[in-house]
């Protein structure tokens, strides 16, 4: 077994109100039986709160679940919140509810990868792993 | 015998043999356990005829937009035959938010409609006969004050509060367990949950005061026992701070009402729904002796499983709920909600709720399975599965009675470890393709089609901002701030809510105000993190 040699800090939460927390949970303890160190925020977090949070806890990504529609309001928030206060470097990636046609939006606002319904949960634990290499 | 896997499970894990027989209802006893329908213990059903006497009611979930784009909906439905109004309310409004609340932005008009006063209720219910129609709100943190506003909508058009028929869901346990919406501690929602009850007990006789719900610890990913179990115990946690605050049982009992899920694995979701009758029947029966036997009821409402839906393939939804609508039939429910097959990807479109109705109406009118009631009671496998999910059920009662009752369960994070607990298991059962799913696990297929589905546009939420600053313009500011101080002189000394929330309302205080004044006396909660 190999073990990757460069300790990850992600964060992982809940922005917004939605309190659809099955994925998310699950997400998280994949990523931690894959050995990645989670910070967990619960629910109804703000963008504000996210990107604090993440900032104090030193996180090198940040994983958020979105389930209510508010993804195309949410995660530019949080991107726009992650440059203003120099954190820039952190990767968001998130999952949840997200219609095709939102994607390339999210994208190219500079959400890294979205996960959607059906993902196998192998494939985020090996987006995550990929993270370690790109720092 | 040559068998294709060395094990076969019920979707909930219990072990299932090859075949049924006498054996396996060993003590087992038919005028005990069974009944007749109508009689205790309501294994059967809980009415003689059931759906020979009475079809049940065809309830269409919808909410999105704003109050008059879901008006516009409702009216739609009831034009296409559906028989009763069931409300979605956004997340703001789930959180007791108004549309303007910070915490609001890019979330209003989105999971539902968007209510935060009196006037948004009036318009929400526009041109529908609140004496006609009955009407199911899926409202529970701040239940109370949309109760208030719809209370208020009748008095405005005359109509006498005991001609009003509906629900509120109202059932804070379950939120703290799965749904996750909660405005307050444990105990001063409790006492709020109670004071709708007697309050409904006294004026709204029709109105069922709380839907005890099993729907949203299923789709947060429990067993069908867990579902059973944490539901039922939650319906007797509130029928003791009922009869704790002084109301005779029967008051009261007969207006509870439940909501379940309806899985995919078809015979234990029917044995489910015997076996919740039974165990209620039972349970009522031991704890509080009532002499109305409608106190000894268990009546429900059933939605297909939101969480069986997939986005790949959707047309195949339709015959998932198709299956689960036909074993919640067979269960005997009282109401029903079929999902549409979009609802992976969005709220559903019109097109997908009419085909979503037309599955219930297709069943009660072509598929002659509701001319017997409880067709498959005697039958050896679903007895026998009837019993093992209320014995499952019973244990966990013992488990949750250890920690001395739901609430103090819920702060030690019982129900939620077990439930992310049973969900991973399913989750892994999936993905080691123990289990199947058609289109994700199996006969997957590329695919580029995408089906049409709703969009909630930006000007819903700057339409309700603006309409919240008029409001806030237009009304009497002091007999507003006035009906927000009765309220927390009454919440601070005990006193039933209703009339003070009735009050408040209709000086057109909003929900936010409303809810805020509130926690001010009560608090908010937060809850253990259980991962």
């Amino acid at each position: 077994m190999t073990v990757a040699a460069t300790p990850l800090r992600i964060l992982i939460g809940k922005v917004g109100l939605d309190g659809h927390d099955r994925g998310v949970k699950l997400v998280a303890r994949a990523l931690r039986d894959a050995g990645v160190e989670i910070i967990y925020t619960g629910l109804h977090q703000s963008p504000e709160q996210i990107v604090t949070t993440a900032i104090q806890e030193d996180v090198q990504a940040i994983g958020l679940s979105i389930h209510s529609g508010a993804h195309n309001s949410l995660f530019p928030r949080v991107l726009g919140l992650l440059r203003e206060q120099g954190a820039g470097d952190i990767v968001l990636f998130g999952g949840g509810i997200i219609p095709d046609e939102d994607v390339p939006r999210l994208k190219a606002a500079g959400v890294q990868m979205l996960f959607r319904p059906a993902t196998p949960m192998h494939d985020i634990v090996e987006f995550v792993n990929g993270l370690r290499t790109e720092r | 015998m040559n068998e294709r896997k060395s094990r076969f499970t019920s979707l909930s894990g219990l072990d299932i043999e090859s075949c049924y027989g006498p054996d396996h209802l060993k003590g087992w006893n038919a005028e005990q356990d069974l009944g007749q329908p109508g009689t205790f213990p309501y294994t059967r059903g809980c009415y003689p005829g059931m759906y020979r006497s009475r079809l049940w009611t065809m309830r269409q979930f919808a909410g999105f937009g704003s109050a008059d784009d879901t008006n516009r909906r409702f009216k739609y439905l009831l034009d296409h035959g559906q028989t009763g109004l069931s409300v979605a309310f956004d997340l703001p409004t789930l959180m007791g938010l108004d549309s303007d609340d910070p915490m609001a932005r890019g979330e209003v008009g989105y999971c539902g409609v968007a209510i935060s006063s009196l006037t948004d209720m009036e318009r929400l219910f526009d041109g529908i006969p609140l004496d006609h129609v009955t009407t199911s709100m899926t409202i529970n943190g701040p239940a109370a004050v949309l109760f208030a506003m719809y209370l208020a909508v009748a008095e405005k058009r005359g109509i006498p509060f005991d001609r009003l028929g509906g629900t509120i869901q109202n059932d804070i346990l379950k939120e703290y367990i799965a749904q996750k919406e909660w405005l307050f501690p444990p105990e001063p929602h409790l006492a709020l949950i109670v004071d709708t009850i007697a309050y409904c007990a006294a004026h709204v006789p029709k109105w069922h005061p709380i839907s005890i719900s099993g729907y949203h610890i299923r789709e947060a990913g429990s067993t069908a026992i867990q579902e059973l179990a944490f539901t039922l115990y939650d319906g007797l946690t509130y029928v003791e701070a009922a009869v704790k605050s002084g109301l005779d049982v029967d008051t009261f009992a007969p207006q509870l009402s439940f909501f379940f899920n309806v899985h995919n694995d078809f015979f234990e979701e029917i044995a489910k729904f015997r076996a919740a009758r039974r165990l209620w029947a039972r349970e009522m029966e031991r704890r509080y002796h009532p002499k109305n036997p409608r106190s000894l009821q268990l009546r429900c409402h059933a939605q297909t499983a939101g969480c069986s839906l997939t986005a790949q393939q959707p047309l195949n939804n339709v015959v998932r709920t198709t299956l689960q609508a036909l074993a919640a039939v067979l269960g005997g429910t009282q109401s029903l909600h079929t999902n549409s097959m979009d609802e992976t990807l969005a709220l559903p479109t019109e097109e997908a709720v009419k085909l979503a109705l037309r599955t219930q109406q297709i069943i009660a009118g072509e598929s002659e399975t509701i001319n017997s009631v409880d067709p498959l009671g005697g039958s050896y496998f679903v007895e026998s599965l009837t019993n093992r999910l209320e014995e499952g059920a019973l244990e966990l009662f013992r488990k949750l009675d250890g920690f001395g009752g739901m609430v103090r369960a819920i702060e030690h994070g019982f129900p939620q470890r077990e439930i992310l607990d049973a969900s991973q298991r399913y989750q892994r059962e999936i993905e080691r393709q123990e289990r199947s799913i058609v289109g994700v696990t199996e006969h997957r297929e590329e695919e580029h089609r995408s089906i049409p589905i709703l969009k909630i546009g930006p000007e819903v939420e700057q339409e309700q901002v603006a309409r919240l600053s008029d409001l806030r313009k237009s009304r009497d500011p002091f007999k507003m701030a006035g009906s927000l101080e009765e309220l927390q002189e009454m919440a601070s000394c005990h006193q039933n809510l209703m009339p003070s929330l009735i009050e408040a309302v209709k000086a057109k205080a909003t929900l936010g105000e409303i809810c805020a004044a509130l926690k001010e006396v009560y608090g908010t909660y937060r809850e253990p993190v259980v991962l």
